[in-house]
């Protein structure tokens, strides 16, 4: 029975293109950093001036809601770009890959996949800024750090699914692709990213309650800057928005893939 | 009785030629409303049914734009027929275009792993057989140099050396490949008739019947996403080039 489970079309294919996978993951990533004398090292870099920037811009302007606003900021912008970098980088996967689409077989999957694996690499690199922030400003480093991995899964369930729904969605309507940059922009500045969540008028505070993203930030807020336990309603929230839009994902994905070819 | 190793049957592939594209939502919302949506079908095979048995040699002659390519690519598995179905049992290896997915910001050795695990090979397979291809492609000087610094001929060599690098069970050729200068062209040509002359089941489309007849035992001849005549090499190809005469 198992056996058989495991001769699934699906998973002998993935098996076989596992190595492609890495291979495609490790490309976006040299690629990236290629001829930049730092390499890899900005992936530390960049989130570390940017949390010096908006710490200099707004940690006195928060000073007394926000006790420390560099872990504060970095928890809930690192969460954030690697939700947006893993987006927007699937949306074009399809697009972006088409040439190679229309002359080798390869699961289509692997491309919007591979593009969201390569910013989770960078994101894991870059949270090494946020434990090196901590120590710096003492936080405090407890147990439930560990506990944050289960927010971060979430976080990526979250961001496969809902990338490859609008990989699907970008090949019919390349409207999306430009739609999305704006929607990513609104969504930045309406979460508590760099203010306090109390400062939101309570009939705006919707936008905190119904959003799994702001769900997994609350999560790793608790674990990385508070050193407390998180509240299990948020990592269930999360959790339950990230299996919904993966299995949502790979329907609409699975329907429409052998059309893409056609219109990319 | 021979194993069969691709079945075809009743393989119909339509496209849409329509004009314009509709490919943003305001566009396809309001042309759905005023039902505009007009789609111009156009069907590039129709009907195609035959089988091919292991060890089979199978070539496929016809004009431009009669659906070859299209068939191959069906077979490969790059698109699905919009009917009938496809079987196929064994590994493939697509000769279709070579070097396809290559980074031009990748060197020579990054690219053999990574077109190689394009094409379904494993780690441990191209670790096993970069000697090879690097000797075959005969860029060893250049191996570590980004391939945008290569020229159409060494992007050429190195594809060509990657994909015939493994002994496929069923080959699938868009025309005889020989790439490169004369000195290369012979030696690509003489690894063709090697991997063909194995024990593999051809597919080839070709337009000179000569090769088709030099190297089939059977053939079809396609004409407007139809099949005309399906049989042993000799026979249609001479139908073929009687008719093509004809006209």
């Amino acid at each position: 029975m198992n056996s058989e489970i495991f001769n699934h079309r699906f998973f002998v294919n993935f098996r076989r293109y596992r190595f492609l996978l890495s291979q495609l993951v490790r490309r976006d990533i040299k690629i990236k950093y290629r001829r930049s004398v730092l390499g890899i090292f900005w992936s530390f870099l960049e989130p570390l001036l940017s949390m010096v920037v908006l710490t200099i811009i707004f940690s006195t302007l928060f000073k007394h809601t926000i006790s420390n606003f560099p872990v504060y900021y970095l928890t809930g912008m690192l969460m954030y770009q690697f939700f947006a970098g893993g987006t927007n980088a699937a949306i074009r996967s399809i697009k972006s890959n088409s040439s190679i689409m229309k002359t080798i077989y390869v699961p289509k999957y692997m491309y919007s996949l591979s593009a969201i694996l390569s910013n989770f690499v960078t994101f894991l690199l870059s949270m090494i800024v946020l434990f090196m922030i901590m120590l710096v400003t003492n936080a405090p480093f407890t147990i439930y750090i560990i506990f944050a991995s289960l927010p971060i899964l979430a976080l990526l369930l979250l961001t496969i699914g809902l990338g490859l729904i609008l990989a699907t969605v970008n090949v019919f309507f390349r409207d999306i692709e430009h739609f999305y940059g704006v929607f990513l922009m609104l969504l930045m500045y309406a979460m508590p990213i760099f203010y306090p969540a109390d400062i939101v008028p309570a009939n705006f505070r919707f936008i905190q309650y119904y959003n799994p993203l702001y769900a997994v930030i609350q999560c790793c807020r608790s674990s990385f800057l508070y050193g407390t336990l998180y509240n299990p309603i948020h990592l269930l929230f999360a959790m339950g928005s990230g299996i919904v839009a993966l299995l949502i994902g790979i329907a609409v994905f699975y329907r429409y893939q052998d059309r893409f070819i056609l219109y990319v | 009785m021979k194993e069969t190793v691709i079945k075809v049957e009743n393989v119909g592939m339509e496209f849409n030629l329509s004009q314009e594209k509709v490919d943003n939502l305001k566009e396809y919302v309001i042309k759905f409303i005023k039902r505009e949506l007009r789609f111009q079908p156009f069907w590039a095979l129709k009907n195609v049914s035959f089988e091919v048995k292991k060890g089979d040699r199978l070539g496929i002659v016809g004009l431009n734009g009669a659906g070859k390519s299209t068939l191959l690519k069906l077979i490969a598995g790059v698109m699905k027929p919009t009917e009938g179905n496809i079987t196929v049992k064994g590994k493939i290896s697509p000769l279709l275009s070579l070097g396809a997915g290559f980074d031009p910001d990748y060197t020579g050795r990054e690219n053999i792993f990574l077109n190689g695990a394009m094409l379904g090979y494993s780690k441990k397979f191209l670790e096993s057989k970069f000697k090879g291809i690097v000797e075959f492609s005969e860029l060893e000087e250049f191996i570590d140099v980004p391939l945008k610094n290569y020229s159409n001929g060494m992007r050429a060599r190195l594809g060509f050396s990657i994909a015939t690098s493994v002994q496929p069970e069923i080959l699938i050729l868009d025309e005889v490949l020989s790439v490169g200068d004369i000195k290369f062209q012979e030696k690509s040509y003489k690894k063709m008739e090697s991997l063909i002359g194995g024990n593999v089941t051809l597919l080839f489309v070709s337009h000179s019947v000569d090769q088709v007849k030099k190297f089939c035992d059977k053939a079809i001849w396609l004409h407007k996403g139809q099949i005309m005549t399906h049989g042993s090499a000799e026979d249609v190809c001479d139908i073929y080039t009687e008719w093509t005469r004809k006209k």
